[in-house]
């Protein structure tokens, strides 16, 4: 193990601190260190790292942090804009919006405690994304969230459920941001392996923003906010592994969040950055003071020295090498202007917060942690972080995607049923990745802030304005995983794709995108291959559509003994609305309009959530992705919603046509409409391709001014045509095609539309109770 | 007229307040801070929502020991006008300054939703310029919202005109189905013996601007400007 270590004289002078281990072979893999790894930290220790140094590296070089295996394929991706003012490498991503304004935003990922607790896994998700945005001197206006579930037909799956929404209420309940949109779906692919992404979206005068950089020799290094306790030790590592039946005891390493003081740390950071007495603040998320003071040193250039015993801390006797790994919640590292503490700390007290100097920025070019006057770890030179591994995987694709990809999905004999399509209809209403989400939605504070002009549900986006002007943004998540494990580069695009439909038929132009990378083990070259060709098929749209990446997350080895999840690229897009009155939702409003298709129906059903609820079948390419089209189609629902003739805006997704016009119908279950829909002009479609597949690039417009629709949509090279009427509810919705007529009340629609996810969730309530400690609210 | 928002640590609609009495009521609004005991000559409070102390413990049973409540409480047996919203509801209870109390709901989840309020009484400052019977839509934001108290007490407040809102379906009709969180009598709003201190459950703060869907709040901010002029 030593055989390459040389005396240390010529380097460092960290030494093994008595009580600490001796550094085996199984010490190192229990670091999730591969033997190769652990040869590179001795070459650049030149001898052997003591303990608290192995812990830092394990943390530093694991995948959540160091990106050592995706770094080389994000690095394709577009992330250069007129209007981004901060790309990749940040807390958040940061656009101006003109007027002086700016927007902040990020997605983070929290699925492996998720899993394993999923009320704190969910909440300290919460919680690490707001610290994220406000540490670039924004102030948090919304949060969204994405959410992927096995079936609800498992008690376990309602159990993680009820337990991550009601983690995510309370905390951003507590915090008071709005909690707007988000998406969520359900498939057996997640069963083992929840998806938990957080958003936040935070709003900054472009002056007021501060970046996580340490700078200036002599300033001091202050630890902020609640103090450090044993709590999530190796919590960055613990994402960076598949997930086992151990994981129940790795609870220990799930963070317990408070809100409260997040709260408090959340006044006090934004005074501490408009009055000036700092120089960089970050969040200590995950790998915690480690990372953050890392991260910090490596952005500037500079050498940092910390010393432990200067930490707060709330338990005795914990170790550096404790204090550095912990991931207590509701921390803040700063960088403080010398001379200027007794400001910082003042303006802590005010907010009943601690804030202690830990540490100073140094000229000599070494992150070095002392407890006391003993140093306990010493690395040369200021790139602790990127001169990790790097790694570049086999990739190949799976022998299994191929096969469901190529099966004929047509050769699939219809149900009997099926020969009424309201039946179909009815049905795929009640999938709970379709059905309506307003169980979870009713559970977030979603109008607290003043500012949601569309809320969780409304729109195919939610609409957020911003005070003192007429704009506003519009902000979603998407990402069909199902289509990515079909086809990883044209599922990558598509998850660009939807996300800017969605924001664009709110009456937003789509501007950029956070995301939130969920796959397997990068090890397996079956899952590298759907990562890497899901990021191509990002930078793909991105690029095309004008939406550079901004930031975001990677979370792999998502996965356990029954396989990996379906790799899943959460895309967090944010429009701006030059006028908040353009806001645009989903639901036809007015009988007597008439009800434009802009789009091309096509034969595609693969992929579909008509094969997977109606035949269990996930195969088939998933619908073809023309980003010409798309752009086209979103000029076009842009232009019509500016020029007023828009009156309800709907983009067709899980379900297709037929589930689109239904929630148009009757999506606002207190004012539903009917609807009178011809679609013979498609007599070439089976009527189940027309009706339930998921071709792409299709929105459902409702217009009193049908003819003024069509000549801008024309003008764009966009297919459009008049097929159908508003009507009242009492007249149901009646859908023709080449086929024949169905009709279906409005009722039935929707209390196969609303009340699926209640029933589902009342089963949930009688057979679980409450056991997570937090649940005070 | 001057009005003053309190911060609690933990108030999170705070700011809400104070922009809707300087955007929509056109009046001069300034913070007051937990910590002080200096009411800077408000003539009317507001207790904001949010999560005071965290709300830990009990919702509002740690605010009511801040310090400026001392000074409110004897605004209001000065006859001042205080009014609680939501987290100031619970507040305005704990500190005894209403009678009752809020609990966890009955179905023990958070609410957030728009509701409909039927207006039970025109003598408290909030709602003199409103009608009784009228029907007011507004969001709620809570998980303790279930108002309590014993029998002769709701008795009393009922035959006292201090019960000022009631939770009721489009029709107007009291139902259990139109109850969000179990209150007794489908109770969203009480008043105090003179109908100085009022505390409702709902936001009126967010029901101030057609652009996010109701405007009906307005009628309970204007109540307060006839202040002004009595």
């Amino acid at each position: 193990m030593t055989a390459r270590s040389t005396p240390s004289s010529a380097s460092s002078e960290a030494r093994p601190r008595p009580g600490d281990p001796t550094i085996t072979p199984a010490l190192v893999a229990e670091h999730g260190l591969t033997m190769d790894e652990y040869g590179r930290l001795e070459r650049m220790l030149e001898r052997t790292p003591t303990f608290t140094e192995l812990g830092i590296i394990s943390a530093l070089w694991s995948e959540h942090c160091s990106y050592k295996h995706s770094r080389p394929v994000l690095k394709t991706l577009p992330t250069q804009a007129p209007w981004v003012l901060q790309g990749p490498g940040e807390n958040a991503g940061v656009i101006s919006i003109g007027d002086g304004l700016a927007i902040a935003f990020k997605i983070e990922s929290h699925n492996h405690p998720s899993a394993v607790e999923p009320y704190q896994g969910a909440a300290t998700g919460v919680g690490g994304i707001l610290r994220d945005v406000f540490t670039m001197g924004a102030r948090p206006i919304a949060m969204l969230n994405s959410l992927r579930f096995g079936s609800l037909e498992t008690p376990r799956v309602r159990y993680l459920v009820a337990g991550v929404v009601k983690g995510i209420g309370d905390y951003g309940n507590c915090v008071g941001i709005p909690t707007v949109a988000g998406d969520v779906m359900f498939d057996a692919a997640y069963e083992g392996n929840p998806l938990v992404n957080a958003m936040c979206v935070g709003l900054l005068r472009e002056e007021e923003l501060i970046r996580a950089k340490a700078e200036g020799v002599g300033n001091s290094i202050i630890a902020v906010g609640a103090r450090t306790g044993r709590d999530g030790i190796h919590g960055a590592s613990f994402a960076s592994e598949d997930l086992s039946e151990e994981n129940e005891a790795k609870r220990p390493r799930v963070q317990v969040g408070d809100p409260f003081t997040e709260k408090l740390l959340l006044e006090a950071s934004l005074e501490l950055i408009r009055s000036g007495p700092i120089v960089a603040i970050q969040d200590m998320g995950a790998a915690g003071l480690t990372s953050s003071s890392a991260e910090m040193a490596e952005r500037g250039d500079v050498g940092v020295t910390i010393d432990t015993t200067k930490v707060p801390v709330r338990e005795t006797g914990m170790t550096p090498y404790e204090i550095l790994l912990s991931e207590s919640q509701e921390r803040m590292l700063v960088v403080a202007k010398r001379g200027h503490e007794a400001e910082v700390q003042a303006i802590l007290a005010k907010w009943d917060l601690v804030a202690e100097v830990i540490g100073e920025v140094i000229a000599e070019p070494v992150y070095r942690v002392t407890e006391g006057d003993r140093v306990v770890a010493e690395f040369p030179g200021t790139r602790l972080v990127t001169d990790c591994p790097q790694y570049h995987p086999e990739a190949r694709e799976s022998e299994e995607a191929i096969a469901r990809r190529t099966r004929d999905v047509s050769a699939i004999t219809p149900r009997a049923e099926e020969a009424d399509p309201a039946w179909t209809l009815e049905r795929l209403l009640q999938s709970p990745t379709i059905a309506s989400k307003h169980w979870i939605h009713r559970q977030y504070d979603s109008t607290v802030r003043t500012g949601t002009v569309s809320g969780p549900g409304a729109g195919d986006a939610a609409v957020i304005r911003i005070r003192g002007t007429n704009k506003a943004i519009a902000v979603k998540t998407d990402c069909n995983g199902r289509y990515v494990y079909l086809d990883p580069r044209v599922g990558g695009r598509i998850a660009v794709a939807e996300a800017a439909r969605n924001v664009a038929c709110s009456g937003a132009t789509p501007r950029a995108i956070t995301n939130c990378l969920n796959f397997g083990n990068p090890k397996k070259p079956e899952v590298f291959f759907q990562f890497r060709e899901a990021v191509y098929g990002m930078g793909d749209a991105c690029r095309a559509l004008e939406t550079p990446v901004t930031g975001g997350n990677v979370s792999l080895y998502n996965e356990n003994p029954q396989g990996a999840v379906y790799p899943t690229p959460t895309i967090g897009m944010v429009g701006v609305l030059d006028d908040a009155a353009h806001a645009t939702r989903m639901t036809f409003t007015t009988p007597g309009d008439t009800i434009v298709f802009l789009g091309e129906n096509t034969d595609e059903l693969g992929g579909s959530e008509y094969l997977s609820w109606i035949h269990g079948v996930v195969a088939g390419a998933p619908p073809h992705c023309d980003l010409d089209r798309e752009r086209a189609l979103i000029g076009t629902i842009l232009e019509a919603i500016r020029a007023g003739q828009v009156r309800s805006a709907h983009d067709c997704s899980e379900g297709g046509l037929a589930v689109a016009i239904a929630e148009s119908c009757m999506g606002d279950r207190a004012n539903p409409t009917g609807a009178s829909i011809d679609l013979t002009a498609w007599r070439n479609l089976s009527p189940r391709a027309l009706l339930f597949g998921e071709a792409q690039g299709r929105i459902v417009v409702s217009t009193a001014q049908p003819a003024a629709v069509l000549a801008i949509a024309k003008r764009h090279g966009v297919p459009a045509q008049v097929i159908g009427t508003v009507t009242t509810a009492p007249q149901g919705l009646t859908l023709t095609t080449a086929q024949g007529t169905t009709s279906i009340t409005i009722d039935r629609l929707s209390s196969a539309y609303h009340e699926a996810l209640p029933r589902a969730m009342a089963r949930a309530a009688a057979e679980t109770v409450n056991e997570t400690a937090g649940g005070t609210r | 007229m001057k009005v003053g928002v309190v911060t609690f640590p933990g108030s999170n609609c705070d700011e809400d307040a104070l922009l809707a009495i300087r955007e929509h009521l056109h009046l001069e609004a300034v913070p007051l801070w937990h910590k002080d005991h200096d009411l800077q000559g408000v003539d009317v409070v507001i207790l904001p929502g949010g999560f005071s102390y965290g709300d830990y413990l009990r919702a509002g049973a740690i605010a009511r020991f801040a310090p400026i409540m001392q000074e409110i409480a004897a605004h209001a047996r000065r006859g001042g006008p205080v009014i609680g919203i939501c987290n100031g509801f619970q507040i305005a209870c704990e500190a005894g300054l209403l009678p009752g109390g809020l609990l966890r709901n009955d179905h023990l989840q958070f609410r957030s939703m728009a509701v409909t309020l039927r207006v039970e009484s025109t003598a408290t400052v909030f709602t003199r310029e409103t009608s009784k019977g009228a029907l007011l839509t507004m969001p709620i934001a809570h998980g303790d919202g279930r108002y309590s108290a014993d029998e002769a007490t709701l008795d009393r407040l009922e035959g006292e005109g201090q019960v000022v809102f009631r939770y009721v379906d489009a029709a107007g009709h009291p139902t259990v189905a139109a109850n969000p969180n179990g209150s007794l009598r489908n109770i969203a709003g009480v008043a105090n013996a003179t109908g100085a201190v009022v505390g409702i459950m709902p936001h009126p703060e967010r029901a101030l601007d057609p652009l996010l869907g109701s405007t009906d709040g307005l009628v309970l901010f204007r109540s307060l400007l006839a202040l002004t002029k009595a």
